[in-house]
């Protein structure tokens, strides 16, 4: 603090409430701490005085972007808005909460949520990716789930820019670090690599947990008297203003080094708080239950008391420290992981109590729960915050950023592939298309992705009936009767720099697809929307059309968000990453013994595609491979992928199919070498036929992003029932090929044949080789 | 762990009337993270599952002790190295070295907590590649007439599941010439040694057979369909042994 002048003040050295109304002069450091002059002034009308050094953290960090959502709150809205009774149905509990709950049957309950961990993972990677899992995990247990899935999708630079392995090799290392030591299978996600985020990688981190419906928990302080109860790991100086000063503005080499707001993970202890928090939910012992994540006690404490009641009274000082010399600010600012807060009535103190001790967890008393309206702070005695905590958690500035279609989005969508300088060797010959394929499955963003999912444990808990490289990740909930989920995440930044209102839609297609593929029933959505500057209007439409065109979407598919997270300010100097929002679908299943895995396994099976083929060249990984982005991404036909949809559901509930993967990324070629790679069975399959029915050339056939599509493979007795659901959808389809267990390649009929040694080395060996 | 299992209730496998009373019990440290699956493995091969705590210090009566999988406290100074200091522990040295040679199975971080308990020998280090690694593995049973091995036959290659940071098994030379020339190697690892591990050594048993500790995970391999390969059981051998022993078969 700057100036002090009260006696009391001197004593305490704290800046108190009565000191800040006798002072109005005093300079605050609003400014260093990521306000703006509107946003300070605000604050101080809101207060009727300057706030004292402790407010002024609050505000700070609860009023940043990454907490406020600022910048996308007015165009949210449309998530809430563009929903119908019966998407709402199953929805137990919506946005708003730590994390959306979904009715999955039985008396059980599914809840899910991604969230991003960009900024704190390009400053240090193993750190900042393992608390995006601590972090998004500590959400699923507030909502009383346990949790039993993580999956991450993963966006990072050149995969041969010196950078990247350092980002790579941390950021790896720390997912599996942390999560591994949680017991939580990792199950899935995406791992692309483009000279876009270089300087802005994306690391989001999914997490899943399931509850039955009596044990779902919400966020809020209820009930005067009851006892307010921070536990976990102590506090300490890491993360001070990571929401704040981190994830809220551009990196800017000219600021001092900003390691010390990255917070520092400690699995063990979240592990331990795990177990600790559903012994407490099993006893029915805590009211309110808050995880302690981005902003901290600040957070915590103004949610918990404006969601409830409204009044909560705490004691500053007994907050267990790490370290000693730590100001009110601090404390109340600081991230540090593995702490949660809940509200204890005082018949349950003792019983609370009882069970930290056997978990020994650390934990303090802090206050208790009033019917002031007012949250109030106390450092030994002295009131050094006092504030209605509503304004602090909820009425934070909301800004209509101004939004214009860039300039040059048309001369973008003008250049497209085909005919382009880069489309001027296109293969054709089969000694070529045969090259092209191993080229494009041992591409950056095509090969195989074993090197990182082997850090991963997949197993644990014994419950994982599909894992990466399957295209959905699929958990076993009940083992009565089998009832479980699925999940899969998708993005394609590429598509959404094209388009963004249809590039966010085939990111949300893509993963329903992924889900429908697994077998699974698509129920609800969990978006992070990875985007630049909300200040430069350009970024901002590419916010506003994403955010528009994903909500539009899943009217039509008839599947709502319950959850979510914006990241802004992923760009470097003035360049933004591409719009890349990372879409999440969860689905149902009855019985995970009927989930269809992406591999073929049994000789003989016929193999079909379904769909049809055009010249989706344009934002494809072939184009991607040639160095050329532009034109318009493959068209959405939401309508189509519904039935598509209901065409594998239904297939695998009846037994029809016994392997799917759906066409997306590199097209047909990706997906007839991974279902070969699988489980290492090969297949004999012709393309003329349906080439010729397309009206498409065999190049574009195997290598255009055509969406709604899959292939799978039919066993010979299911054949006539299949063709005929199919038929009588309505849905075209082509049989392509058959299963060749003995051959041990993939043979092309008619252009080349390529052995699947050949395939594996050329797939397998590119991870290896930029990262050891 | 005094927590119903909010995942559970398992589908029985045939029953063996004889197993009703046979008692396995699994421990739990802090940070343990396979123990629901080692009770999963217990039930499907038909005996009692017995949760025990780390603090606990009765044994309740078990026929047999499994020592699961994870991170006990966090691996913090050395993999094992806290857990040993377990009031468990003490009953479980104890049980193991008495004439009635309570059967022992330490998997992953059990068996490094066998080791830093001094039930058997040698230690594990960090992978030789530095990182965590989670695959399939084939191993070679090369002793079939331990406790819980003698279901299987000699020689016999079973896949089940490896994952782990610090598996490299390693001992001085004299110790793995002892081990080698007293039919004490349980495993090795087959088609290339993942992690480093001296003679390619996956797991080893004590002198009597009761006590057997390995890196890899059976009781992930038992169940059809959430093991290796979406079908490989070759885990529940592990389980079956030990109430082979418990009721004097082999």
């Amino acid at each position: 603090m700057s100036e002090i002048s009260t006696e009391s003040a001197k004593k305490f050295n704290m800046d108190t409430v009565a000191n800040a109304a006798i002072t109005p002069d005093v300079e605050l450091p609003w400014a260093e701490l990521g306000l703006k002059q509107n946003e300070f002034d605000d604050v101080v009308k809101v207060l009727g005085r300057r706030p004292t050094a402790a407010e002024l953290a609050m505000y700070s960090v609860m009023w940043s972007e990454h907490c406020s959502y600022k910048s996308s709150k007015n165009h949210l809205r449309q998530f809430g808005e563009k929903v119908t009774e019966e998407m709402k149905k199953d929805m137990l509990v919506g946005i708003g909460e730590n994390a959306g709950v979904t009715n999955l049957g039985d008396g059980w309950a599914v809840t899910f949520k991604i969230e991003s961990h960009n900024s704190p993972t390009m400053i240090e990677p193993y750190q900042g990716a393992a608390t995006g899992i601590g972090g998004i995990v500590r959400d699923i247990i507030s909502m009383g789930a346990r949790p039993v899935a993580v999956m991450d999708p993963l966006r990072f630079g050149a995969i041969d820019h010196p950078d990247t392995a350092r980002v790579m090799h941390g950021a790896v290392a720390g997912i599996g670090g942390y999560g591994n030591s949680l017991g939580l299978p990792n199950i899935g996600g995406e791992m692309v690599f483009d000279s876009v985020y270089q300087g802005n990688p994306l690391v989001n981190a999914l997490a899943v947990g399931v509850m039955r419906h009596e044990d779902i928990r919400l966020a809020n302080a209820s009930g005067k008297g009851n006892k307010v109860v921070l536990f976990g790991a102590r506090t300490g100086g890491d993360g001070i203003g990571g929401a704040s000063i981190l994830s809220s503005e551009s990196f800017d080499n000219s600021k001092p080094s900003k390691r010390p707001a990255v917070q520092v993970g400690d699995p063990f202890a979240e592990k331990v708080l795990i177990e600790c928090c559903l012994e407490l939910f099993k006893g029915s012992l805590v009211e309110g239950i808050q995880d302690l994540g981005a902003a901290g006690i600040s957070c915590a404490t103004s949610e918990l008391a404006s969601n409830g009641d409204g009044g909560m009274e705490v004691e500053l000082t007994s907050v267990l420290l790490r370290d000693p010399t730590l100001t009110p600010g601090e404390i109340l600012m600081s991230e540090s992981q593995e702490r949660m807060m809940a509200v204890v009535s005082p018949e349950n103190i003792a019983a609370f109590e009882a069970v930290m001790e056997k978990w020994a967890v650390e934990y303090s008393w802090l206050g208790e729960v009033t019917d002031t309206g007012r949250l109030i702070i106390k450092w030994d005695g002295e009131v050094i915050v006092d504030v209605d905590p509503r304004t602090v958690a909820h009425d934070g500035p909301v800004y209509d950023r101004p939004y214009a279609r860039p300039e040059w989005q048309d001369a973008l969508q003008a250049d497209t592939f085909t005919g382009s300088v880069q489309d001027a060797a296109r293969p054709s010959t089969p000694e070529e298309l045969k090259a092209a394929m191993l080229e494009l499955v041992a591409s950056p963003n095509m090969c195989s992705k074993d090197w990182i999912t082997n850090q991963y444990d997949r197993y644990v808990g014994g419950n994982t009936a599909l894992a990466f490289p399957d295209d959905a990740g699929v958990i076993r909930v009940d083992e009565e009767t089998g009832l479980g989920f699925a999940v899969a995440t998708d993005a394609n930044g590429r598509y959404t720099f094209l388009d963004p209102y249809h590039g966010a839609q085939l990111a949300l297609a893509e993963a329903y697809r992924n889900v429908a593929t697994s077998g699974a029933v698509p129920m609800a959505v969990s978006d992070c929307l990875n985007f630049g500057s909300p200040e430069d209007p350009d970024v901002m439409w590419q916010l506003a059309e994403a955010i528009r065109g994903l909500s539009d979407a899943c009217m039509v598919l008839g599947i709502p968000v319950t959850g979510g997270n914006v990241s802004l300010y992923n760009q470097t100097g003035t360049t933004p990453i591409h719009p890349t929002p990372v879409v999440a679908v969860l689905g149902k299943f009855d019985d995970v013994a009927r989930r269809t895995p992406s591999g073929w396994a049994e000789d003989g099976q016929a193999i079909y595609l379904l769909g049809t083929t055009a010249d989706d060249l344009d934002g494809s990984e072939w184009a991607n491979m040639r160095g050329h982005l532009g034109g318009l991404p493959p068209a959405v036909n939401l309508e189509r992928e519904r039935e598509l949809g209901a065409i594998l559901i239904n297939a695998s509930r009846d037994g029809m199919i016994d392997s799917a993967h759906d066409l997306s990324e590199g097209g047909l070629a990706a997906a007839l070498v991974e279902s070969a790679l699988r489980f290492n069975t090969g297949a004999r399959v012709a393309l003329d036929d349906v080439a010729a029915r397309d009206g498409v050339d065999v190049f574009t056939l195997l290598f255009s992003e055509t969406q709604g599509r899959a292939i799978v493979s039919v066993p010979r007795s299911e054949e006539v029932r299949f063709n005929d659901m199919c038929t009588a959808r309505n849905f075209p389809l082509s049989r392509i090929g058959v299963v060749d267990a003995a051959g041990a390649a993939l043979d092309i009929q008619g252009l080349f044949t390529a052995e699947l040694d050949e395939l594996r080395v050329a797939h397998e060996g590119t991870l290896p080789k930029y990262f050891g | 762990m005094s927590e119903t299992p909010l995942i559970g209730g398992a589908t029985l496998a045939p029953v063996d009337s004889r197993l009703a009373g046979a008692r396995i019990g699994v421990v739990t440290f802090p940070g343990t993270l396979d123990d629901r699956d080692a009770v999963r493995a217990v039930r499907l091969s038909g005996a009692t599952a017995v949760e025990l705590w780390h603090a606990d210090t009765e044994l309740a009566d078990v026929d047999a002790v499994i020592i699961p999988g994870g991170f006990s406290y966090g691996d913090y100074l050395r993999a094992g190295a806290i857990s040993r200091f377990a009031p468990l522990m003490t009953k479980i040295v104890d049980a193991a070295n008495s004439d009635a040679k309570l059967p022992v199975l330490g998997i992953c971080n059990g068996f490094q907590i066998l080791t830093e308990a001094h039930l058997l020998p040698g230690s594990m280090i960090k992978n030789d590649h530095l990182k965590f690694l989670c695959r399939d593995q084939v191993l070679r049973v090369e002793n079939n007439t331990t406790a819980w091995t003698n279901a299987y036959a000699a020689g016999e290659d079973i896949t089940i599941v490896l994952k782990n940071q610090d598996g490299q098994y390693i001992a001085d030379e004299k110790t793995l010439d002892a081990l080698e020339a007293e039919g004490l190697v349980a495993f090795r690892y087959m088609g290339g040694n993942p992690n480093g591990s001296r003679r390619d050594i996956a797991g080893i048993s004590n002198a009597a057979g009761n006590v057997v500790g390995l890196m890899p995970h059976p009781e992930h391999a038992v169940e059809a369909g959430y093991g290796p390969g979406h079908t490989g059981t070759d885990g529940l051998g592990f389980f079956n042994s030990v109430l082979n022993t418990l009721l004097g078969d082999k």
